[in-house]
């Protein structure tokens, strides 16, 4: 036996350089996969909070030189319980930077360029970039959207099968309290977050007449003044969650809506908790998910060993439980499947199509933009590009798309209805019809 | 510190005040600070215990840089734990992080009292022997133990303390103590003070399902003997007679009492867990006696004397449609019962301390009330020596770990991780710690595992090869991944034991990182 010479990645050789029975099928041990992870490989951390500070860390310790984080917050004090790599003078700055900059401190060789800004910034060419994106996130929405983007890429053969140049992996992680998951998505094999959205059921909210009428907690109370009284007395000012001055008036008036009715329990803090819908969290748990996910990425890239199929769930509650389930795709996903057909005349302008899209009942768009191949046909905003881009609404989309019979198209907008929009991205498989080579017998088992 | 209590808001809402005390009043010794115990000691810093101690002997090396995130490259040769204990000293400035540069194999053998200042050890990374040792000397000082090891994909975590007692183990969903199947006097009395048919559409939609059900149960046993509804059938006619006394097919509290008609049908009395600790020979008390156990025995006593079965009630009731009025008076109703109880097991218990020749008021109202408020909930967890379990695991479970499919892996890597440390006794390193001659490391290691199986009274069981093979191949890496998720496992534990609140697992925790299907094994 030889004694290794001393190496930084004297641990990581070991599942990197030898081989192994119980791997991916791919796996090629030896010091070019290494290497190969340090130069070429790029991963995106979306988030740079509890989990995203975690993943920073995990997966700069674990053989990757190319990170980026992007998130839009920046750093409070309730922070700081958990999100390690801030410190109280960094309150008020951007999580993403200071994140980045102090694993690059530690980490020897370690890039790390951050972005300072919302998820729905950034074009699509951005997150095509990364070989695989890892998501810390908390909110259903950003998950539902960075979900899209990844999603947007695929692109099926002749036999329906996912192209795998085209497969952006995702590795998603989400933690309350003592429980929380990590979860890995192979677009067009696993299920994406889309398939299995029924795993986060909405908030439930209360009743407004139980608010206005008949109130029986502390809760009911409280919403009463952010939802019925605050509106009632300071007209058409918004109510500012940040603002202490706001939320200091909502817990006098619930305090005084308790004591009218009788009903105990209202505090500052649960003011804060019930209108802000804090989510309780703690450095362990979020250490817990954070490293299933960087492992789960290392999986994923190097091939070293098999990975998690395809949902892992932690409760540390009472005990310990882990299970690990694997969904199913939902075939008929609007999001990872091969995309919504749409049949169009060569003569349909853009302004057209975007109008019926708008009355599509698959998709209830508003506010489109549109690109193809990464060229922007019309974008809604930033006002430069609607400009730019404004004298396409009056060409025909068959002209704009260099007369392809068949190909995808990817569109921006405004899913939902009523208060319910969010962002959306959806990807479009247009067909143009009486074109040589596309017959109908062709599109048959596409819709 | 500017702002604790802003600062630790997130976890305050978790553990409250109290648990944050009893975290900030704690003091921790970490031995071995490698990437599992640096993760560990980090998640609790950042929670903020009151102090910490790294323990250990090494020297900073390059290969350290890579997997442990508390180093960096300007120590390299210098004092690891002083090294650890500084970055984590970084995170936060109230607690008090102090090192020792010795090696905890040592510190075991010369100073076995040194560990009884703390208020538990967490010890990473220790082979079996000096786990052995270190578990002996914590337990005679009554200091709580867990062990946390990664090793390639694999890894475990085990608690080792005598008893641990929850009063407060917040499950996540328990049933809500209404008595809808027993209802004592006046509630009673107050339901038959309101009248379900009144005419009046609005005061009758929002009539509580509490009083609903309590008046319909007593309907239905003036018709049937004096019964409750028991069969299939009974269920199912009860439900028809509350659907039958809708007016309106908006009205929530008729749904709500549909839903929770089983609750009047439920078994009376106590659950089999809470029977099992009130049989539990703790609690025939003495003066030395924990409080909990001196609760347990007013527990007993009360469910036999003025609680007719039941343990004092816990005095709150679920979010329920309803008038204001009508709710905040059984809000009353309950609380003024759960008062009641709280006074008589007040009495009790001050009466047995009496009788074991301890002060009367010695444990304070507010832990009784507390007690009073869980007292359906509270939890016992006990913990075998890790040599005991060692030399003889419990036998039945272990053949079933061996041939259940779901825990191959698992019940694998324990067989593998105990012959590794023997494989280490004999050879000086670990399988497959060093390049080459690997066909002879798994060869050996191979021999041991089977030795290893026929000592654990399980002969002719065997291994995979692939299983084999496959821990060679880690040759004692401590990946960072692992080791944060195995550190995050114990900083968990760990904080559940200081709050003496949640349920710690039982048993030794199995890391699977090849599928992530983990298990907890009971040996």
């Amino acid at each position: 036996m030889t004694a290794a010479t001393p190496s930084r990645s004297r641990d990581l050789d070991k599942l990197l350089l030898r081989p192994g029975h119980l791997v991916g099928p791919n796996f090629e041990p030896g010091p070019e996969l290494r290497e190969d992870i340090k130069e070429y490989v790029k991963v995106l951390v979306v988030g740079a909070g509890g989990l995203g500070c975690e993943l920073l860390k995990d997966l700069a310790l674990s053989g990757f030189r190319n990170l980026d984080v992007i998130d839009m917050d920046r750093i409070e004090v309730t922070n700081l319980n958990r999100q390690f790599l801030f410190r109280l003078e960094d309150v008020g700055k951007p999580k993403a930077e200071v994140a980045a900059k102090r694993v690059m401190e530690r980490v020897g060789g370690v890039n790390i360029m951050s972005h300072f800004c919302r998820i729905e910034d950034k074009p699509l060419d951005f997150y095509s970039d990364f070989s695989i994106i890892v998501l810390g996130l908390d909110s259903i929405e950003a998950r539902s959207y960075i979900n899209a983007v990844a999603c947007s890429f695929l692109e099926y053969d002749t036999d329906d099968n996912p192209r795998e140049e085209t497969v952006k992996p995702m590795v998603d992680g989400g933690t309350e309290g003592f429980k929380g998951h990590a979860r890995i998505i192979m677009p067009g094999t696993t299920p994406c977050f889309e398939c299995t959205i029924w795993l986060f059921p909405p908030q439930v909210k209360f009743p407004l007449c139980t608010l206005a009428e008949t109130p029986r907690t502390a809760a009911h109370c409280i919403e009463y003044a952010h939802l019925i009284k605050w509106d009632e007395v300071h007209s058409g000012k918004t109510f500012d969650p940040d603002n202490p001055e706001h939320m200091q008036w909502v817990y006098s008036e619930a305090v005084k809506r308790a004591e009218l009715f009788g009903i105990p329990g209202v505090t500052y803090s649960l003011t804060q908790g019930v209108v802000k819908n804090i989510i309780p969290a703690i450095a362990s748990t979020n250490a817990i998910i954070s490293a299933a996910c960087a492992l789960e990425t290392l999986k994923i890239i190097s091939g070293c060993s098999r990975t998690l199929t395809n949902y892992l769930t932690y409760n540390g509650v009472e005990g310990l439980h882990t299970k690990v389930t694997e969904f199913v795709r939902d075939r008929e996903c609007l999001v990872c499947g091969p995309g919504v057909l749409i049949e169009l005349d060569t003569s349909i302008t853009l302004r057209k199509f975007i109008d019926l899209l708008e009355g599509h009942p698959g998709l209830l768009l508003s506010r489109v933009s549109v690109t193809h191949r990464g060229k922007n046909l019309y974008m809604q905003a930033p006002p430069v590009l609607e400009e730019m881009t404004r004298s396409n609404l009056d060409v025909p989309l068959f002209d704009l798309m260099d007369k392809i019979p068949k190909d995808i198209v990817h569109v921006n907008g405004m899913a939902g209805k009523g208060d319910k929009k969010q962002s959306c991205l959806r990807k479009l498989r247009v067909v143009f019809n009486g074109i040589d080579g596309v017959t109908d017998v062709d599109m048959a088992g596409g819709a | 510190m500017a702002e604790p209590k802003t600062k630790y808001d997130r976890q305050l809402r978790i553990w409250g005040e109290q648990g944050q005390e009893a975290l900030e009043k704690s003091s921790i010794c970490l031995l071995n600070c490698g990437p599992t115990g640096s993760e560990t000691l980090k998640n609790l810093v950042l929670g903020g215990v009151g102090s910490v101690t790294v323990v250990d002997g090494s020297k900073l090396e390059l290969g350290d840089l890579g997997n442990n995130f508390m180093v960096d490259e300007s120590s390299v040769g210098q004092s690891k734990a002083k090294t650890v204990c500084a970055f984590l000293q970084e995170l936060n400035d109230a607690v008090k992080a102090k090192f020792i540069e010795e090696h905890p194999e040592a510190l075991i053998e010369s100073n076995p009292s040194f560990f009884s200042q703390f208020t538990l050890v967490v010890a990473t990374q220790l082979v079996e022997d000096s786990m052995v040792k270190l578990d002996k000397i914590c337990r005679d000082a009554n200091v709580m133990l867990i062990f946390a090891r990664s090793y390639g994909l694999t890894g475990f975590v085990r608690i080792s303390v005598k008893e641990h007692a929850v009063i407060e183990s917040k499950p996540d969903h328990f049933l809500d103590d209404l008595r809808l199947n027993n209802p004592w006097p006046e509630l009673r009395r107050f339901a038959e003070t309101i009248d379900l048919d009144v005419a009046d559409p609005v005061v009758h939609k929002h009539t509580p399902y509490v009083i609903i059900l309590i008046k319909m149960a007593e309907e239905w046993a003036k018709s049937h003997g004096g019964t409750l509804p028991s069969t299939r059938e009974d269920k199912k006619e009860f439900k028809d007679l509350i659907k039958a006394r809708m007016i309106a097919s908006d009205e929530d509290n008729y749904k709500e009492a549909m839903e929770a008609s089983f609750k009047v049908f439920a078994p009376r009395g106590i659950s089999p867990s809470l029977q099992q600790i009130i049989n539990d020979s703790s609690s025939e008390v003495n003066s030395n006696s924990s409080e909990f156990w001196v609760m347990v025995a007013a527990l007993k006593e009360f469910i036999a004397n003025e609680g007719g079965g039941e343990v004092p009630l816990e005095g709150s009731i679920p979010d329920m449609t309803s008038s204001t009025e009508l709710y905040v008076t059984l809000q009353k109703i309950y609380q003024a019962k759960a008062e009641t109880d709280f006074l008589a097991m007040e009495q009790r218990v001050k009466k047995i301390l009496k009788r074991i020749g301890r002060d009367p008021d010695s444990i304070s109202k507010a832990n009784i009330k507390s007690f009073c408020k869980n007292a359906r909930k509270v939890k016992v967890c006990r913990y075998r020596l890790i040599e005991d379990e060692f030399n003889s695991p419990v036998q039945p479970e272990l053949q079933k770990y061996l041939t259940d499919e779901d825990y191959s892996v698992a019940v694998g890597f324990y067989i593998l991780l105990r012959s590794a440390d023997r494989y280490a006794a004999n050879y000086n390193s670990f399988p497959g710690q060093f390049d080459g001659e690997m066909d002879e490391d798994i060869s050996r290691l191979k021999t041991i595992a089977v030795a290893l199986l026929g000592d654990l009274g399980c002969n002719g069981s065997t291994l995979t090869e692939d299983l084999i093979n496959e821990m060679c191949r880690y040759g004692a890496a401590e990946l960072h991944a692992v080791a944060a998720f195995v550190g995050g496992i114990a900083s968990q534990e760990v904080i559940k034991l200081i709050t003496k609140q949640f349920v710690p697992m039982c048993g030794t925790f199995i890391f699977n990182g090849i599928d992530h299907k983990s298990q907890l094994l009971s040996l």
